[in-house]
């Protein structure tokens, strides 16, 4: 236990904030700087990909999840979005439009991510053991 | 005997006024739709302020029956329940060691709260999806976390100030 007065907690408070912040800013940047154009947007469901779409290709698709949930995938313009879900709190439809590579729109209640990929190469492999 | 009713009822009230505060989050419009899950964390003023004037054991009773309570009224299932425990929980120890090692005021141990919350909830996003990418949130969070734990700190330092008698 370290015994302090109050101004100098105080100011720990302000270093604390401060650092991280600037941690955390750092990093967007760095993300910015780094962030690719995509090229695929890959449907994630329960964190397995089922399918992936080009993002040249302007595609309208339903995606059905468990318990009968249906998330509506849209690609126009190069940029994907979540027109329609039938999750109640509905933030994927929210999203703003995903394009850069890295960029997801997660619907938590159905456990479908939408991820922007580069290319094809980085597809996952199914782990048969 | 006394004593203990009163601390029992004092207690009854303050999840009553942590509930409240959650549903005028949930009321309030979202503050941003390209990151979802920045909140003010209102509720964490009555945790805060339990954890201080009480102690632990009673901060996680009053943090963990509003949780329930919340699941239950507002409909969540067992995913938005896993999330909304992992952030008290979570928050709750971090707190709780901040506060021990008395290197912050008040307020301090409010932004830790905050951005651990966010911590909680985003490492079983991770777990349950198992997709690093949702990492990418937490930088965004951790912002607003910031922001948001120094925003109920002062709140929750002054209540602590003001009702220095209620305990």
């Amino acid at each position: 236990m370290v015994n302090m007065n109050n101004k100098r907690k105080i100011k720990n408070d302000v270093i604390l904030a401060v650092i991280v912040i600037a941690i955390a800013a750092t990093g967007l940047l760095l993300l910015n700087v780094f962030k690719t154009e995509g090229a695929f947007a890959v449907v994630k469901l329960d964190g397995k990909e089922t399918e992936r779409y080009p993002l040249s290709v302007n595609t309208e698709v339903v995606i059905e999840t468990e318990n009968d949930g249906k998330n509506t995938l849209v690609i126009e313009d190069g940029k994907a979005f979540i027109k329609d879900a039938t999750c109640p709190d509905k933030i994927c439809e929210g999203h703003s439009k995903i394009s850069f590579k890295g960029e997801t729109i997660v619907c938590l209640p159905h456990k479908v991510v939408i991820e922007i990929v580069a290319d094809d190469s980085d597809k996952e492999l199914d782990v048969v053991v | 005997m006394r004593k203990k009713t009163r601390k029992v009822a004092l207690l009854g009230v303050l999840t009553s006024v942590a509930l409240v505060l959650s549903y005028l989050e949930v009321m309030l419009p979202p503050i941003s739709t390209a990151v979802p899950g920045i909140k003010m964390g209102l509720p964490n003023i009555i945790i805060i302020f339990v954890l201080y004037k009480f102690g632990l054991k009673e901060a996680v009773t009053v943090s963990l029956i509003r949780v329930f309570i919340v699941a239950l009224i507002f409909g969540g299932n067992i995913m938005t329940l896993a999330y909304s425990v992992a952030g008290a929980v979570l928050s709750l120890a971090l707190m709780t060691l901040f506060k021990k090692i008395n290197l912050f005021s008040i307020v301090g141990v409010s932004i830790i709260g905050g951005i651990s919350h966010n911590l909680g909830q985003i490492l079983v996003a991770i777990f349950l999806f198992d997709t690093i990418q949702i990492g990418y949130y937490m930088i965004v969070l951790s912002i607003t976390g910031t922001i948001a734990g120094v925003v109920i700190g002062i709140i929750s330092s002054i209540l602590v100030k003001k009702l220095e008698k209620l305990v």
